[in-house]
């Protein structure tokens, strides 16, 4: 039995649907140490895992929530059951995923996207990877990608131990702690030195039963010289209760090392989305973030790029859409700790029907980073009266010796640039879609094409309620 | 009057509640090309603007019809759907959104139907080989960083591949240099090959019209058309300004 979400705006059907509820079990709701220990336990964690999650839990305990950005009034702690675990054991053949999960990743178009030659495919569904399957090339190559579970016991497991929640630590902020305690899936990747995985990674990540938190953790280490694009792609059914995503992304580039960062997130507009991203770069190494954000009630997501060794390079491009009901807060943080680094900041975001969108953008020079450059540039284009867009930028240089810019655009869309579409034919509301597209072509140029086709559909079901 | 292309009756048009046009009778059959000249601020824009149907020129009395039918309150993508063209005095720019993909967007939806790449590509090439664009260009952000003449030129190239029942060139020739009207007028000429094809050309200055053929020519002062002669009028323009026109005040 599958039904489709009552949706008051838009015909958002391909991407809400829900399954029935047929979860093997369930935890009670609220958290206490004793859920803790039992997610432990059924995980098998390593010893310090658990004292990990425990200490991760107190400290969520002892902190407050954040209350500099938009309300997290709506998010009851108490109703969300923070772990789910689908009717199934994880799966390297597609054949033996059950039909039902199956038809909803068919629907969200992931055996197509293998289809078309991506690497591997972890997809999440609730809070257990379901189906994971790695090209054999990227295997040969030595790159290990596999579910954050396996990679705590695998031969990997001192490398996870030495990394995990050292550059996000639960001390951060009390979702950040939340996570800690309770973090369950993800992705492990490691790429060895010299290695250039040719082919992105992808990984799809999906919440679905009601209540249900998502706690996803990922952890990619890019070696010397090597180099990965790594791709991450989210969408959820839509419910009542509100819903909260509280993932963590720990990305580590080593010398001369390289790697891209690509996210489409597409929360069903109940959701809390508030996501902690950080990546560390040695000397000469790369991080590209490029990350469109679309859905959710509510989201906090601030990339952060440290540039620690001689020379690294720090590049964010983004795009945040913040439609009805929806406050979006999004940004990027880059830290210049060592000298010659460079960062370049492009971002667009859009609001529509009374959505917020604010932009923060937080720029770092520490004074040992002399001869380093920062580059910021951020627009914002709302398409009517109601909506609402603000640009908080911050910036703190504590050396002479740097380059540093800022440019921000707030605009709202041009009656006269619709008119002049429509005077070749082109109806309003596809007009509309073709600017906002325009606008966020920052992005889609950034990204693979059959993923720049799903953001531009996705800009589509927000402007005209279809995809074409 | 099966002949009629369009046809406009006692228009009256208001931009922010000010009138602007006071009335304006004009007809166009299939086939004819019509100047529309007169001094700056007479209203010429405001009527192309209006028959075009923008939102912001409000259409406050009399009705326009095309190929027949009442087309006073429909928006401009149904007028253009049934075959009407403006070619912009400032054509916008439109960031991320190439001049080829627009230009394949808007045909598919004129004629209703996907256009396959390769045939939509090789016509194209050669228009803009005709009007002198470098072919680089149908991939660049539509206007953006063209020049004045570039524009001028990409709003011909939209006029030659729609191919319009009825072209409405609002100052098309303003602001360029000799080579650029030069080309733009060659680009006029080419559209006008076909015999059922209309024009109304609004203009203040006359080299645009040298190598065109004329029907008839429009004065237009105060938001009222004051004269209407033929090919012969424009030369008078050419000669002695709008000078007698101007105290015509009714």
């Amino acid at each position: 039995m599958e039904g489709k979400t009552y949706v008051d705006d838009i015909d958002r059907s391909i991407y809400d649907m829900k399954n029935e509820d047929r979860d093997a079990y369930r935890l009670q709701e609220g958290l206490t140490a004793s859920i803790v220990e039992q997610i432990s336990k059924t995980k098998r964690d390593p010893e310090w895992m658990r004292q990990f999650r425990l200490q991760s839990l107190e400290i969520y305990n002892d902190m407050k929530i954040p209350d500099w950005g938009p309300s997290l009034d709506g998010l009851s702690m108490e109703q969300i059951v923070t772990y789910v675990r689908p009717n199934t054991k994880m799966q390297a053949k597609w054949s033996q995923v059950p039909k039902e999960i199956k038809d909803t990743f068919e629907r969200l178009g992931i055996p197509q996207a293998e289809r078309e030659s991506l690497a591997g495919v972890g997809a999440q569904y609730d809070s257990e990877l379901v189906y994971h399957n790695v090209r054999r090339e990227v295997e040969e190559q030595g790159v290990i990608y596999t579910d954050m579970e396996s990679a705590l016991t695998g031969t990997y497991s001192d490398m996870v131990k030495e990394h995990f929640m050292k550059l996000v630590t639960p001390r951060d902020h009390k979702f950040a702690a939340l996570h800690g305690a309770v973090w369950s899936g993800g992705s492990f990747v490691y790429v060895p030195p010299g290695v250039s995985v040719e082919i992105p990674l992808q990984s799809y990540f999906r919440l679905n039963a009601p209540g249900a938190g998502q706690f996803e953790h990922t952890l990619i280490i890019v070696d010397e010289g090597a180099s990965l694009h790594f791709i991450e792609g989210c969408s959820a059914p839509k419910y009542n209760v509100a819903n909260l995503h509280a993932g963590c992304v720990e990305l580590f580039v080593r010398k001369n090392g390289r790697l891209r960062y690509s996210t489409i997130e597409n929360w069903s507009k109940n959701m809390y989305n508030l996501n902690t991203k950080r990546a560390v770069v040695d000397a000469g190494g790369t991080i590209e973030w490029v990350s469109g954000s679309f859905g959710s009630h509510v989201s906090y997501l601030y990339p952060m790029s440290i540039l620690k060794g001689e020379g690294a390079k720090a590049e964010f491009t983004g795009i945040t859409f913040a439609g009805k009901g929806q406050n979006l807060d999004t940004g990027a943080k880059i830290v210049h700790s060592a000298p010659k680094t460079s960062s370049y900041m492009n971002t667009r975001s859009i609001s529509k029907d009374g959505g917020v969108s604010t932009f923060r953008s937080s720029v770092v020079v520490t004074k040992e980073a002399k001869k380093s450059k920062a580059a910021v540039s951020c627009q914002s284009l709302m398409l009517d009266s109601i909506s609402r867009s603000d640009t908080i930028p911050a910036m703190d240089i504590r050396t002479q010796d740097a380059d540093i810019g800022h440019e921000a655009k707030i605009g709202k869309i041009s009656d006269e640039a619709i008119f002049y579409l429509m005077s070749r034919g082109i109806s309003e509301e596809e007009a509309k879609a073709m600017i906002v597209s325009g606008f966020a072509d920052n992005v889609s140029k950034e990204l693979p094409l059959e993923y720049a086709v799903e953001m531009n559909n996705l800009i589509r079901l927000e402007m005209v309620g279809s995809i074409g | 009057m099966s002949n009629s292309l369009i046809q406009i009756n006692q228009l009256t048009v208001c931009v922010e509640e000010k009138e602007i046009l006071h009335g304006v009778d004009l007809e166009i059959k299939k086939g004819e090309t019509h100047v529309l000249m007169g001094p700056n601020g007479a209203g010429k824009s405001t009527l192309g603007y209006a028959l075009m149907g923008n939102p912001r020129y409000e259409i406050s009395g009399g009705t326009i019809y095309f190929h027949g039918k009442d087309v006073t309150a429909e928006s401009a993508d149904k007028r253009a759907k049934e075959g009407m063209f403006l070619s912009f005095q400032n054509p916008l720019e439109v960031p991320g959104l190439s001049l080829g993909s627009f230009i394949r967007g808007a045909l598919e939806q004129r004629r209703g139907c996907r256009i396959k790449l390769w045939d939509f590509k090789k016509e194209l090439k050669q228009y803009m080989e005709f009007l002198q664009i470098q072919e680089s260009y149908a991939d660049r952000d539509l206007n953006v960083g063209f020049s004045g003449g570039e524009k001028k030129k990409a709003e011909i190239l939209q006029l030659l591949m729609m191919k319009p029942d009825l072209a409405i060139l609002d100052e098309t020739d303003s602001g360029l240099d000799v080579d650029a009207v030069r080309t733009v007028s060659k680009g006029v000429r080419e559209f006008q090959k076909d015999k059922d094809r209309s024009l109304l050309i609004i203009t203040h200055n006359t080299r645009i019209l040298e190598k065109l053929d004329v029907d008839y020519t429009h004065i237009m002062v105060n938001g009222r058309i004051v004269k209407t002669g033929d090919a012969s009028l424009v030369q008078e323009i050419n000669e002695r300004g709008f000078e007698a026109y101007l105290n015509q005040k009714q």
